[in-house]
């Protein structure tokens, strides 16, 4: 007996927004969050250009807290505390409460700042905080601590996919009766010249570094890589039973979710999508849909040359005829890629797309691949039906992981 | 000079753990009376160690429950 899974609160900080509304209405205009990263490090690097968070959110928490949390963790716990809010604050048994908040890295960067204090200033002067910046569970545990989850707190890793996993793994602890309330999503936040070399390394990132704001161009032919971002995205997720006996506002229903794996290579995408296809078509038979229900997708679309051609094809492969009338999106083209955040923020644009009939523009998609055989929204916002609607959110992940998510409109 | 160590303890027990500066008073307990927890002791006395060059090892920082006794210890060993 699976329980309905309703969604009650959303929290966000992204490259082009501080809270939700500011970032819905970002990317509704199509603005871009992409600038050149302003640090000395950048000089030598092949790739200059990231989405940074366009409200530091250590100037959002407290200054205690800032100090004690990695970058990530503060995202999250600015993120947790909006989708809270929103879902007003339930009053619940916290042995009936989770937290699953994942991240793709981890607090990387708080790492690399304390191998240079080990170098510079020994091990003495290594923060007795280090450990809990750096484990992956960190943001997951720091959420679950705000809001006094105890009915387990969890991290999903999957790479690119972890936001994703994290709100199935959340909606499954309440479906089988783990919890009522479960407050997921993902962060990131791994600007740091380690990683933009490393991803620079794999050829993955977009080296338009004279146009930063073009440089996230999902499906258009002048793609040359991703766009690293940072931020994090939450939601509250609850049984439809205990949200209706507290009187809260339903801002959209979790359907279901499929997960597959590619079993193809380590970081390219399996040219057929068959994974991708699977996971889709998971989601929807979770969901209690058929396929000609869906009417958007928020689509992975990292703006990879491969990878986009090969989520078109995944998404044919899922959907068949009925892809033409389905009107797909890549946020990522304003947001940069969240990687372990991606997700999570993206599952958010989904229930917003649903809740105002709206669907983001991909930004700076001018000359369409013709290899991407999709109905890509672009230049303005797309309009979707009135009644029932659904729609899918795919994440794909380095290490051949496969989430998508299905959403229906309360 | 006692006090001079006071002012500047209350300062990075401010800035470490957030209790505001005229709470950190010689009788108070770090642990009881300002919630400091074991991470942010570390923290204090990392501060306390590189701003007056003292040394205060772990089998110390038990010792030091109010903070007029790390006052007292700093004193006697800058």
């Amino acid at each position: 007996m699976s329980r309905e899974v309703v969604v009650t609160g959303l929290g966000m900080t992204t490259p082009v927004g501080g809270d939700v509304e500011s970032t819905w209405q970002a990317l509704l205009a199509g603005t871009s969050g992409i600038s050149v990263i302003d640090a000395p490090w950048v000089a030598e690097q092949p790739a200059k250009i990231a989405g940074i968070m366009a409200v530091d959110p250590a100037e959002v928490v407290e200054r205690v807290e800032a100090r004690r949390l990695d970058r990530s963790q503060q995202a999250a716990l600015v993120a947790a505390r909006e989708a809270w809010a929103q879902a007003g604050k339930p009053e619940i048994d916290p042995n009936r409460l989770g937290a699953v908040i994942s991240t793709g890295m981890g607090g990387l960067t708080s790492l690399m700042d304390a191998y240079d204090t080990l170098l510079d200033r020994g091990p003495s002067r290594i923060s007795p905080h280090m450990v809990t910046q750096i484990m992956p569970n960190g943001p997951a545990a720091i959420v679950g601590l705000e809001v006094g989850a105890r009915a387990g707190v969890h991290g999903q890793v999957s790479a690119c996919a972890s936001g994703a996993e994290a709100v199935s793994y959340a909606a499954r602890m309440i479906q089988t009766g783990r919890a009522d309330v479960v407050v997921c999503g993902g962060t990131e936040a791994v600007i740091h010249p380690i990683t933009m070399a490393g991803f620079a390394a794999m050829r993955a990132l977009s080296t338009r570094n004279d146009d930063p704001t073009a440089a996230s161009r999902p499906y258009d032919l002048g793609r040359d890589g991703f766009v690293m971002g940072e931020g994090a995205g939450v939601m509250v997720l609850e049984s439809a039973e205990f949200a209706a006996a507290r009187g809260a506002t339903i801002l959209g229903i979790y359907g279901g979710a499929g997960l597959t794996s590619d079993g193809h290579h380590i970081a390219q995408p399996d040219p057929e999508g068959l994974g991708a296809a699977r996971a889709m078509g998971f989601a929807i038979e979770d969901a209690g849909l058929s396929p000609t229900d869906i009417v958007h997708i928020n689509a992975h679309a990292t703006s990879t040359p491969q990878g986009d051609i090969a989520e078109s094809v995944a998404i044919r492969g899922a959907l068949g005829d009925h892809t033409d009338n389905v009107v797909v999106t890549g946020t990522k083209s304003m947001t940069g890629h969240l990687l372990g955040g991606a997700g999570a923020i993206e599952s958010v644009f989904t229930i917003l797309a649903l809740r105002d009939r709206l669907v983001p523009p991909t930004a700076n998609l001018v000359d369409k691949d013709p290899e991407v055989t999709l109905d890509v929204a672009a230049g303005a916002p797309r309009a979707l039906p009135t009644g029932d609607i659904a729609a899918l959110n795919n994440s794909f992940g380095f290490g051949g992981h496969d989430v998508a998510l299905v959403f229906r409109s309360a | 000079m006692s006090q001079e160590i006071l002012d500047g303890l209350a300062v990075i027990v401010n800035e470490v753990a957030g209790v505001p500066v005229e709470d950190v008073q010689s009788d108070k307990s770090f642990v009881d009376d300002l919630d400091i927890d074991s991470l942010s002791m570390v923290e204090v006395v990392m501060a306390a160690e590189d701003k007056w060059g003292v040394k205060i090892p772990d089998s110390e920082v038990k010792n030091l429950k109010t903070v007029g006794d790390a006052v007292a210890y700093i004193a006697a060993n800058q």
